[in-house]
């Protein structure tokens, strides 16, 4: 059923599962969420993104698996604006995370270092290759 | 003194819940710290950090390992070929930190050379600041940075991106993407008057300066600001000009600095 179709979406038995393993997986009760905005006004990386982050809140609260899918979730940095305005008090970083790593558990790495030319990866810090491995790679 | 038998952090914290083994790096540098006291080679166990990715990672380690008891048996169960288990009793704390609590007035009594009429733009970047609990400031409206600059006697230009995300690790695999992040905190650094750029993290200072040659290409209208780490002003400042390695950063900042009189 698309979003926004004006049909009511039920919870069904089905769709529990991944909202459960979001929480436990991020820590976070995405169920505080009441979609005010903050975190999307704040994140200086919607211009990339596919759903603003408020979205994807709003998806995993109703248990939408299709979620994965998203850009949104790789373009994400982890930069914690979002977690720093919540007035939920919820980590939005560490629900991207989460879903980050539902992806990359199935063995599906978003990137491969092999790929880069070599000329780019000697003029790449350390610091730039461990953290892009450590969030986009499983 | 340098920790002997440091490594690398991991440079980003595991947010996953169920993610023990990638805190295993930071836990074992703080062990080292512990052990260092041990062997005499310092009094407390206290570790400074530079790197804002080090300064996250680590403080966020000890913070989880102190807390989560059941997450702190497991890590000690892996490590058990070391001497003994880390006990907790690290601290972590950041350069600037160090230094505010040195009080400014010491900062500026050292100081030789003043930086003055250099209007400096302070950009803490993220994790210096964030998320809220691990910070060396105030997340929203940080001041330790100005404090130090203002000790060494430069003009502080406030930017409202001082705590903008410059496109971190998107540099890898989204070049220009991470560019156009940087390329406006820079361009607004420069609109509002700033000769140069202070900041602490060494991914921000990639992004920031080494980058300014794929920003200049992308971004037409892009002069070019210097970036310099905040230690490379405190050197500076001191008058220690060979300290402040500045034939190492791109933009080169010297040209400038002659300019104002503070590089011979």
């Amino acid at each position: 059923m698309p979003l926004g179709s004006g049909e009511t979406l039920r919870l069904g038995e089905k769709l529990k599962p991944f909202r459960e393993r979001v929480k436990e997986l991020s820590g976070e009760d995405v169920g505080l969420c009441y979609q005010c905005g903050a975190c999307s006004s704040g994140c200086p990386l919607t211009d990339e993104m596919d759903l603003l982050p408020s979205t994807v809140m709003r998806m995993v609260q109703l248990g939408v698996e299709e979620v994965l899918d998203s850009k949104t979730i790789w373009i994400c940095s982890s930069c914690f604006t979002c977690q720093v305005r919540c007035p939920r008090g919820i980590d939005v970083a560490n629900v991207m995370e989460a879903l980050r790593q539902l992806v990359l558990r199935r063995k599906y790495d978003r990137v491969s270092i092999d790929l880069l030319p070599p000329e780019e990866l000697r003029e790449l810090p350390q610091i730039a290759l461990v953290s892009c491995q450590r969030k986009l790679t499983g | 003194m340098e920790l002997p038998r440091w490594n690398c952090c991991g440079t980003v914290h595991a947010l996953a819940k169920d993610d023990v083994m990638h805190h295993l790096a930071p836990v074992r540098v703080l062990l080292r710290v512990e052990e260092a006291v041990e062997a005499g080679l310092v009094d407390e166990p206290r570790v400074v950090t530079l790197c804002a990715m080090c300064y996250n990672t680590l403080k966020r380690a000890n913070h989880l390992y102190r807390n989560d008891s059941d997450k702190r048996r497991v890590i000690e169960s892996i490590m058990e070929k070391e001497n003994r288990p880390y006990g907790g009793k690290a601290e972590v704390i950041h350069l600037l930190e160090l230094l505010s609590e040195l009080g400014w007035g010491k900062i500026s009594e050292r100081v030789e050379r003043p930086l003055e009429e250099l209007r400096v733009a302070p950009y803490y970047g993220c994790l210096l600041l964030r998320p809220r609990g691990f910070g060396v400031d105030d997340p929203e409206e940080p001041r330790i940075m100005e404090n130090l600059l203002e000790a060494l006697g430069a003009e502080v230009v406030d930017i409202p991106f001082k705590s903008r995300c410059c496109g971190a690790y998107h540099t890898v695999f989204m070049k220009e993407e991470a560019a156009e992040l940087s390329y406006k905190i820079l361009r607004q650094a420069s609109e509002m008057g700033a000769d140069l750029i202070a900041l602490s993290c060494p991914l921000c200072m990639f992004n920031m300066a080494d980058r300014q040659g794929l920003i200049g290409r992308l971004f037409r209208d892009f002069k070019g600001i210097p970036v310099l780490y905040f230690t490379q002003l405190m050197a500076l400042a001191f008058g220690l000009e060979e300290e402040a390695h500045l034939e190492e950063n791109n933009p080169d900042p010297r040209p400038l600095l002659r300019e104002r009189g503070l590089w011979r």
